[in-house]
């Protein structure tokens, strides 16, 4: 038994002569955060509905924990908890009431129902509105609502679609710690977005789409060598010398580029932070910033894409 | 072109397509009776419905000769002054209900998101359509069973005599008759909501279809008749083809199904619904009531077509239903 929850292997979706997913392979591993990225249509919803076993593929296997999801969708979905692109509840009934019809519909004992609802909705701070109608919830709360549904299901595996749109820069922030708490519960979370650092800052890997077809897979850092070229970019600000050749100068600089006023963006093949600042002040300069670039997502995607359209 | 997916051969789901049909019934079933639209509609009922019932009582009362049936006359009955019978209301209140629980089952769910979401729930679609049907069913049911009750019970307490236990029965083949025939409207209004996502379209289609079967479909019915018929009927078989032409084509209406089987149970003196051959009548005493199971026989036809009706349409929603993206 391999510890991998899902398995796919040339899974294919057509719409007519539309290939909107192109025979793309993928595994996620268990207990790790998988993030499926990629511009809109690039066919990340479909692949998610079709591990689902809510739309018919057109070809290629699925294995989501050692279900196949066309034959034996109903044993997926017991296992799997899905929280959809802008989920809705039904706005007349309470939280409560919401999660107790899930549980019907998931077979749930009703004592053992009422216990797991209100733990859930504790894990996503939401204990205290469990009786209010969730027509006066706000976006981020119905979000939580969504995980909380996940959480009761003691899903083995979460999806997650774009659950950060939309929401202020606080609510993310809670909704990736809720996310980060399914983690810990040893849950795999399949998370979609084209939000880029946000999804970058909790997931183990990723995959980013593009024409349905995946570009790239593998960690955030992983996929930065591969786009931007191995190396250890840090960012430098200092004045008083001539920087570009201090730096020039220093045994492991592989380039040095201008990012503005007093400032260079430095590649290197390690971290050369230390002999960096020893140089500058050492030669008379004022180091004033000097800055760990981590290789950002955003980065990864729009120059990706760059080549891509200039290629093209 | 690429082709369509072979998957009929070898791929068959596991699992019961009823998997969750029950909470799906409860919820719809609950949702219906608290909703306000439910207010409304009991309304409606009661408005329509209670003016018939309340002058036919008057006019029972007044009635002094020997009347068998006196209990079923208060559905039949039209008084003088206004000539609508408590069936005929029925007639269009029973639709207008019947779309009014059904026009936006599903595409409601769709534009508020909470399809999906349902949806990847342990259960087939098949669940949530025939519980969202079945649920509507029951919520006409209770409604028509409560009216059915009251004009009963009206009955008894206005004409100071009990029904006998031929009329009770009588009554309640006609409740049933009534319900399916609200099923056929339920399970029409389901389909629109299931081929159009904005919910007022839908509803705009199931009331027209309704209004074009209770107002134009019998005059294109007697139109098409016309045109048919010779113009000169010469003999009685001449005569008797195109009256079962124009009967044939009447009852494609399902309201002219659920009259038929109305009248054919609440007034027992029906013996056809077209003319009688003189062969027929030999032997009739004339205005004698058929025993209840002749009844019944003489409206078999009414009832299965209006219980077929209801399949076919529901049947029609299933499979487009079954072939419907759920994504937004």
């Amino acid at each position: 038994m391999t510890d991998n929850v899902i398995e796919v292997r040339g899974l294919l979706k057509l719409y007519g002569a539309n290939r909107a997913v192109d025979a793309i392979d993928l595994d996620i591993r268990r207990g790790e955060i998988f993030g499926l990225l990629g511009p809109n249509g690039a066919g990340k919803t479909t692949t998610i509905l079709m591990l689902l076993g809510l739309t018919e593929t057109s070809g290629g296997t699925v294995d989501v924990l050692g279900f196949d999801p066309v034959r034996q969708p109903l044993e997926v979905k017991r296992r799997v908890g899905y929280l959809p692109d802008a989920v809705g509840f039904y706005d007349h009934l309470t939280a409560r009431e919401n999660l107790r019809y899930t549980a019907r519909l998931l077979a749930t004992p009703r004592r053992d129902a009422e216990k797991r609802i209100s733990d859930a909705m504790e894990s996503v701070q939401l204990a205290d509105v469990l009786d209010k109608r969730v027509s006066t919830f706000s976006r981020g709360m119905r979000q939580r609502l969504g995980i909380a549904e996940i959480v009761m299901k003691k899903a083995e595996i979460a999806i997650l679609d774009e659950p950060t749109s939309g929401l202020d820069p606080h609510a993310t922030f809670e909704l990736l710690e809720m996310i980060r708490g399914l983690k810990k519960a040893g849950v795999a979370v399949l998370i979609s977005s084209h939000l880029l650092d946000r999804v970058q800052s909790v997931c183990d890997r990723v995959a980013l789409f593009n024409h349905g077809k995946i570009a790239l897979m593998g960690s955030v850092v992983e996929l930065a060598n591969q786009v931007l070229g191995a190396g250890h970019p840090i960012l430098v600000e200092a004045s008083g010398i001539d920087i570009a050749a201090a730096l020039r100068g220093i045994e492991g600089v592989q380039t040095v580029v201008p990012e503005g006023e007093g400032a260079w963006r430095v590649v290197a093949d390690r971290d050369v932070r230390a002999s960096v600042a020893q140089r500058i002040v050492s030669s008379g300069g004022s180091l004033t910033r000097l800055a760990d670039l981590q290789p950002s997502l955003e980065e990864v995607y729009t120059r990706y894409f760059q080549e891509q359209r200039d290629a093209a | 072109m690429p082709r369509k997916p072979a998957r009929s051969a070898g791929i068959r789901r596991e699992g019961s397509p009823f998997t969750g049909l029950g909470p799906v019934f409860m919820k719809e079933f609950a949702d219906h009776l608290s909703s306000a639209r439910m207010m409304v509609l009991m309304l409606f009922v009661i408005v329509f419905g209670a003016f018939p019932v309340a002058s036919s009582l008057q006019q029972l009362r007044t009635v002094t000769e020997q009347d068998s049936y006196l209990f079923l006359r208060i559905f039949t009955s039209a008084p003088e002054s206004l000539p609508i019978s408590f069936v005929f209301a029925l007639n269009f209140i029973i639709p207008v209900m019947a779309i009014g629980l059904g026009f936006d089952a599903v595409n409601s769910e769709f534009n508020r998101r909470t399809l999906s979401r349902v949806l990847s729930q342990p259960i087939y679609r098949d669940a949530l359509l025939l519980g969202k049907f079945l649920g509507g069913l029951a919520t006409l049911a209770v409604v028509m069973t409560a009216l059915w009750l009251i004009v009963f019970g009206a009955g008894l307490l206005l004409l100071g005599l009990p029904p006998r236990g031929v009329e009770v029965a009588r009554g309640a083949c006609f409740l049933l008759a009534a319900i399916a025939y609200g099923g056929v409207w339920l399970a029409a209004s389901l389909l629109f909501s299931v081929i159009f996502r904005s919910t007022a379209t839908s509803a705009l289609c199931a009331l027209g279809l309704w209004l074009f079967f209770f107002l134009l479909w019998p005059m294109i019915a007697s139109a098409i008749t016309l045109g048919f018929a010779p113009s000169q009927i010469r003999s009685a078989e001449e005569y008797l083809a195109v009256e079962q032409l124009g009967l044939v084509l009447s009852r494609f209406s399902p309201g002219t199904l659920f009259s038929e089987a109305v009248v054919g149970l609440l007034n027992p003196e029906t013996r056809t619904f077209g003319s009688m051959l003189p062969a027929q009548m030999r032997g009739v005493i004339p205005g004698a009531p058929l025993p209840l199971d002749q009844s019944l026989l003489l409206i078999w036809p009414q009832m299965t077509g209006l219980i077929a009706g209801m399949i076919v349409v529901f049947a029609a929603a299933y499979v487009i239903f079954q072939r419907e993206e759920v994504r937004a």
